[in-house]
């Protein structure tokens, strides 16, 4: 991927349509913007958008039962959401990854973000799950594809988080 | 005036003795004793806990399955705790998906305790609200055999609330091993 000098969101999603992701279910985040666009743009991709995280575990869980290749597309605030319902990845050992725009670290201006962000990578830790961090654009394609390697080789979850630096902080 | 409540076996027996080739989903609690009990079978998947998800992991198995019939069973607490659900299942509005909730107006593995839909929630009411626009509520034996035959027939995103008597029957548990489960589950409906 060395000459590949597209934007990291181009990449990322290179990585899902590679690795035959059809579903992708969402809490719409600023940072993820780009590859929701994609994703409903793309005739082979089922878009969800969730009125909340813990609805997209038992959606993957769904199509994982029926055959189907998802991710999870959410905000760091959304983590705590799930604890409960990451519960059922953990018992049925469903493959699952779930792609975390992170918030509540560099440059943050709301302190608000500050405590489930600060808490995101240890929260999918205690949940059984692998913590793929990204900091550098030219990772996150490379980090993507191998989550999902990782997670539907081994009925595992797998968090990649992609890190404020990365996406720019917000701003108003 | 009604005399005596649907019980909440014969409800899931009628709903389920023409599924055919469907696959069901269960909530948590009585709702998978009932199918354990009326209708074991290598297409059901179980819930042992996930309180909310029943409804979400239906679609993404009708979404996956599109040509296969999906149906939820679940509890109305259960389907309380993922009511936002509703509002996702709508926006999809996945043809092949059915949706049973088993309305005691308790929390029955609990100790009884009353829940929202006796004190005034209706939840298909809600439903509808969140854009299912096909969702209704049942009460009598005439109620449950109409409710069945559209439930059967033809295809389209639908919810039915059957307000049922709250007594339990007699627990019959399936496996507790959801990857036992998950592994039968697949295999069976995807072969291989």
């Amino acid at each position: 991927m060395a000459d590949d000098d597209r934007d990291w969101r181009d990449q990322i999603f290179t990585a899902l349509k590679d690795a035959d992701i059809s579903l992708v279910g969402y809490v719409p985040d600023a940072g993820h913007a780009k590859l929701i666009e994609a994703s409903i743009a793309d005739n082979d991709i089922d878009d969800v958008a969730l009125t909340t995280e813990e609805e997209g575990v038992a959606l993957a869980t769904g199509a994982w039962l029926g055959g189907k290749k998802s991710v999870l597309l959410m905000q760091s605030s959304g983590v705590g959401n799930c604890i409960n319902m990451l519960s059922l990845r953990e018992t049925a050992r469903i493959p699952m990854v779930i792609i975390v725009t992170m918030r509540g670290e560099y440059a943050e201006f709301n302190p608000w973000q500050i405590p489930m962000g600060s808490k995101t990578q240890a929260a999918f830790e205690l949940c059984g799950f692998k913590v793929e961090r990204v900091d550098r654009a030219e990772d996150a394609g490379p980090t993507v594809a191998a989550a999902l390697s990782f997670a539907y080789h081994s009925d595992t979850g797998v968090a990649v988080l992609l890190s404020q630096k990365l996406i720019g902080a917000k701003t108003w | 005036m009604v005399t005596s409540l649907l019980d909440r076996r014969d409800v899931v027996s009628a709903f389920l003795k023409d599924r055919g080739q469907a696959a069901v989903v269960c909530g948590l609690g009585s709702s998978t004793w009932d199918v354990a009990a009326v209708d074991p079978n290598d297409r059901n998947f179980y819930s042992w806990g996930a309180m909310g998800g029943a409804v979400s992991m239906g679609l993404g198995l009708a979404l996956a399955q599109p040509d296969m019939r999906v149906i939820v069973i679940t509890g109305d607490g259960e389907a309380m705790m993922g009511v936002g659900s509703f509002a996702t299942v709508a926006a999809k509005r996945p043809a092949n998906l059915s949706i049973l909730v088993l309305d005691n107006e308790h929390y029955g593995e609990t100790g009884m305790q009353p829940a929202h839909t006796g004190a005034g929630a209706d939840i298909a009411m809600m439903a509808r609200g969140a854009g299912v626009a096909d969702a209704t509520t049942i009460r009598t034996d005439s109620e449950l055999a109409a409710a069945v035959d559209s439930f059967h027939s033809g295809v389209g995103l639908r919810l039915i609330v059957a307000k049922i008597d709250p007594a339990s029957p007699p627990r019959v548990m399936p496996t507790r091993d959801a990857v036992e489960n998950k592994l039968t589950f697949r295999r069976t409906i995807l072969g291989g």
